[in-house]
């Protein structure tokens, strides 16, 4: 193959494969009632699709559901349904729209979503809880929650080996054990190790994989765009987690996004400012939201929420499958730990980026209804611009709710911003 | 003689500047934004064209601001009104450190380096509550000229506690004071009170340094002046210009535009 066919076929095959697996899962979902087949419903910090397979459980994510519809830009029909029904506007837009959704049946812009048999979530953010009990009196289901011991203090976790680490993995798998037996009760199966450290398997390959990319973003250019094929990805690496399809995926993306280093080729035709994203992207303008930022040649070569919304997997842990339920425990609590770690103390990692990822700017996206992932973004951005000669922008939006973005305002800051990166490269 | 413009189209008046190579301003004008926007930026340079006896060819270089910026169709570049605002104040009052810039629709809070770089900026969100709007709502709820409100505001001897910073609800909370009993200029001086108490919440976001230079459209309002001194516990720089800061500023980058654009001698 030529080097301009190889490059027609490599270059955005993650996007298109990406599109093309989201389409195939939820037409899986769909038609999954009728063949007898059972559905999960899980949240992205801490799935436990790796256990979940085991007893055959489509995994049905509410949080991705929930953004596609406003990414479809139908967002709006279900925020009022759910409102319309005595929901407040103040509450989360994700549990208003999947709210909406089960009162309409399950009918989605991509397809109908399952009812669930069981729902398992962890205390990763605290609607999830909240959440789960709406699904719990709507459907008389099991509904598990997984108690992470998060240290809320970045740079002072504990390891494998520390007491206190080992003590945290004890309550983790005795949670496990209990979860497993949920599973076999409403599922009816047996529990398959072997099957376990198949699923295990895979995930292993992806958290390799998905470490590897985003460190691949430290090449200038920046092979991918962090906010808008980064979410491709990481929706990919949610709902095909512990899956052989998911595992030759990311090895894919690992492929292209090598291929792009070694050629130089970027996201956008002038790459003047390299910035990191943090907080929940505002997915009723995705593209434009986006645009508002390339069209002054600002590049996202990072986002916190490839970090928190990947369960933090992208630190990369392996599970060892010699002992794969430790590890499974072992890797739940690290995985999960990060996750929460990156919504509330991203500052030493924002910090440790600038250089080795020649950071210009950081942007703070803080949302409306959502507390868990806003809360602390104003010291978070003190932090930064105290401590690292970067630019900061601060602005707010909302992940679900039109009613609450205002373009024309976004773009007035967004210029400022860029009028002040430009500024200050003069200055430099 | 080269001159720049500055054109800011603001969400309720249109302003342009023109200065010569000193960097002074040599006319103004100011209009009504309206429905057509194209026609308010167009008339407004016009008018200041007019004011200065200054023919369109003599005008080397125009930029637009504010909101309706890229509706400044004979405009060679957009600048937003955060960077104009903090330029024009470094120009005119040198020793700024922080700008608050009250409009019609919108507030904010600009840090500014010595050099006139934009360090930080706050603005009110998706909502008029602490801008010239809020003004005008109570206003319009009196019956009393806008250009009257701070004079007004400045004899009450006992004001009101204005709860609401929406806007909408202003007024029903004028109307429900009135009906209370409440003197106006009470009244009028509790409305002050809350905008203010409402900008320097922006200010504190992004850091109170002094000078504090005041722009927008509510300089013209004494009482918003008086009070923010008070509040804040010393004197802000306002002058007779703090109303085309914005115009003064996107003619500045004009003419730093020209003069880059220059061969040397």
């Amino acid at each position: 193959m030529t080097d301009g066919r190889a490059t027609e076929t490599i270059v955005g095959r993650g996007a298109k494969d990406g599109a093309l697996m989201f389409r195939d899962w939820f037409q899986a979902m769909t038609g999954a009632p009728e063949r007898g087949e059972q559905a999960a419903y899980v949240f992205v910090m801490g799935s436990l699709a790796e256990l979940l397979r085991v007893f055959d459980f489509h995994t049905v994510f509410p949080e991705i559901n929930a953004l596609q519809t406003a990414v479809r830009r139908v967002a709006q029909d279900y925020l009022s349904t759910a409102e319309d029904y005595g929901y407040s506007p103040d509450i989360c837009g994700y549990v208003k729209a999947d709210v909406a959704m089960q009162l309409r049946g399950g009918e989605h812009p991509m397809g109908r979503i399952p009812r669930p048999s069981l729902a398992v979530y962890t205390n990763a953010c605290n609607t999830y809880v909240k959440w789960a009990e709406i699904w719990e009196r709507m459907y008389h289901i099991p509904i598990f929650t997984l108690d992470v011991p998060g240290s809320r203090a970045a740079g002072k976790q504990t390891w494998p080996g520390n007491a206190d680490f080992e003590n945290d993995k004890r309550y983790v798998a005795a949670q496990l054990k209990e979860l497993i037996a949920v599973c076999e009760q409403v599922s009816g199966k047996k529990f398959d190790i072997d099957k376990l450290r198949e699923t295990m398997g895979h995930a292993n390959d992806m958290s390799r994989a998905w470490k590897r990319v985003l460190e691949l973003n430290k090449n200038t250019p920046s092979v991918f765009n962090a906010l808008t094929d980064g979410t491709v990805y990481l929706g990919v690496a949610n709902g095909f987690r512990g899956t052989a399809a998911g595992s030759a995926y990311f090895k894919n993306v690992v492929e292209e996004m090598e291929y792009k280093v070694a050629r130089g080729i970027g996201t956008l035709h002038e790459e003047k400012y390299r910035l990191i994203f943090v907080g929940v992207p505002c997915y009723p303008i995705f593209r434009r939201f986006n645009e508002m930022f390339t069209e002054h040649g600002g590049a996202f070569i990072s986002s916190t929420y490839l970090w928190f919304a990947s369960g933090g997997t992208n630190l990369g842990f392996e599970y060892d499958l010699s002992r794969p339920f430790d590890s499974l425990a072992e890797g739940v609590l690290i995985n999960v730990r990060h996750a929460m770690d990156s919504m509330f103390f991203q500052d030493r990692t924002l910090l440790d980026m600038v250089e080795p990822y020649h950071v210009d700017g950081v942007v703070f996206h803080p949302i409306k209804s959502c507390r868990t992932t806003s809360t602390g973004l104003a010291d978070l951005r003190r932090t930064v611009i105290e401590s690292a000669d970067v630019g900061s922008l601060f602005i707010e939006s909302d992940m679900m709710d039109k009613r609450v973005v205002s373009e024309a305002q976004l773009k007035n800051r967004i210029d400022a911003f860029f009028e002040g990166l430009a500024t200050r490269k003069q200055l430099a | 003689m080269a001159y720049a413009a500055g054109v800011d189209v603001g969400s309720t008046q249109t302003k342009a500047v023109v200065i010569n190579e000193e960097r002074q301003i040599v006319s103004r004008a100011l209009i009504d934004t309206g429905a057509n926007v194209v026609l308010a930026a167009e008339n407004a340079y016009v008018e200041a064209l007019k004011d200065g006896g200054i023919r369109e060819e003599e005008v080397e270089y125009v930029v637009g601001t504010g909101y309706g910026r890229y509706k400044v169709t004979f405009g060679d570049t957009q600048i937003t009104e955060i960077s104009c605002h903090g330029r024009g104040s470094v120009h005119m009052f040198p020793g700024t450190r922080t700008v608050v810039d009250m409009g019609g629709q919108d507030t904010k809070a600009i840090r500014v380096s010595p050099s006139g770089e934009i360090v930080d900026f706050c603005m009110n969100d998706k909502c008029a509550a602490g801008t010239g709007r809020f003004l005008g709502a109570a206003a319009a709820a009196l019956e009393i000229p806008l250009g009257e409100l701070g004079v007004v505001a400045l004899r009450a001897e006992k004001p009101v506690k204005i709860s609401t910073t929406c806007t909408v609800f202003a007024e029903s909370e004028v109307v429900s004071w009135l009906g209370k009993g409440k003197k106006i200029e009470d009244i009028l001086l509790g409305v002050h009170q809350s905008i203010v108490s409402r900008s320097l919440g922006l200010m504190r976001r992004v850091g109170i340094e002094p000078e504090v230079t005041f722009t927008g459209g509510v300089t013209r309002n004494i009482g918003v002046v008086t009070v923010l001194n008070e509040m804040l516990g010393f004197a802000v720089n306002v002058s007779e210009e703090s109303h085309y800061m914005g115009a003064l500023g996107a003619a500045l980058f004009a003419m730093d535009r020209i003069m880059a654009g220059r061969v040397p001698a």
